[in-house]
């Protein structure tokens, strides 16, 4: 496993939400989104827009295959599906986190589940699940 | 939203650039509004924020997502005239292909609205309509403002 290559180039849209890896916990990883004003979806209330966590889901699980699946050195992968439930809205000027783990892999598909949360995993700001296709091409298209 | 009520009063209830812009994360995606009549067209133009993967270079499935949903939140506060700022319940997204560094567009169909919920489709493309980069499902629910 190599983790901090892979992980440490977070791309520049993570970068736009300001989203860092905060933790790695054996196949789990999770990812943190401080509270910022460009990511509000609704003004009256100060509350981050559902894109943002979509965002962060996607992102931290990709990343969760690549540190607890049998990922490769400049194995590609891309997301074939996302479904996500938002459960509640984020509390406004707290900083979100993402878990990620990887619960299934074959030689082809990745299936993961990842939860958005503040305080706790156990009061999930959203949930979601989904497949990753591996392998996929990762060179620069003409 | 403050916002839908100022607009209803304006008599501008269908400008939905305006609410666009009215919301930060919106805004800050660069998030046009090209209204021909009823027919909404949501546009993404392209920014070097919005890549994933520097390598193919693709855009982020995040900035997708976000694009999807927003695509689809802005067709039903049209359809209801901004009398509602609907919550998303969950939605379901399918990467169909890769996105390219280029203008992303956008069109949201609403499968059936019924009193507490609508179910919304949408799909975004680039070069050609029939070549969808992504597609999507999902619910919303219909609160009043």
């Amino acid at each position: 496993m190599s983790l901090t290559d892979p992980i440490s180039m977070v791309p520049a849209f993570g970068e736009a939400i300001g989203m860092s890896v905060d933790n790695v916990e054996g196949s789990r990883l999770t990812v943190r989104v401080p509270y910022a004003e460009h990511l509000v979806g609704d003004p009256d209330t100060g509350v981050i827009h559902g894109g943002v966590i979509t965002a962060a889901l996607d992102n931290a699980s990709g990343w969760a295959i690549r540190v607890g699946g049998e990922w490769e050195e400049g194995m590609s992968m891309a997301t074939l599906d996302l479904r996500i439930d938002y459960m509640k809205p984020a509390t406004p000027n707290e900083d979100l986190l993402v878990t990620a783990e990887c619960f299934k892999e074959t030689k082809t598909i990745a299936f993961v589940r990842a939860t958005a949360y503040q305080d706790s995993p156990d009061d999930p700001v959203a949930t979601s699940i989904a497949a990753f296709m591996k392998g996929t091409p990762n060179e620069p298209r003409r | 939203m403050e916002i839908l009520k100022q607009l209803r009063e304006e008599g501008r209830a269908e400008d939905m650039q305006a609410l666009v812009d009215h919301i930060p994360y919106a805004r800050f995606m660069g998030m046009c509004v090209d209204r021909k009549g009823n027919e909404i067209t949501m546009v993404m133009p392209f920014q070097d924020m919005l890549i994933g993967n520097p390598v193919l270079p693709a855009i982020h499935g995040g900035a997708i997502g976000t694009f999807l949903e927003l695509t689809s939140l802005v067709q039903l506060m049209y359809n209801t005239q901004c009398e509602r700022l609907p919550k998303t319940v969950d939605i379901s997204i399918d990467y169909l292909r890769s996105g390219r560094p280029v203008e992303t567009y956008g069109r949201a169909f609403v499968t059936r609205q019924g009193r507490r919920v609508a179910n919304v489709r949408a799909e975004i493309w680039q070069e050609e309509i029939n070549k969808p980069i992504a597609a999507s499902h999902g619910h919303f629910l219909l609160t009043p403002v």
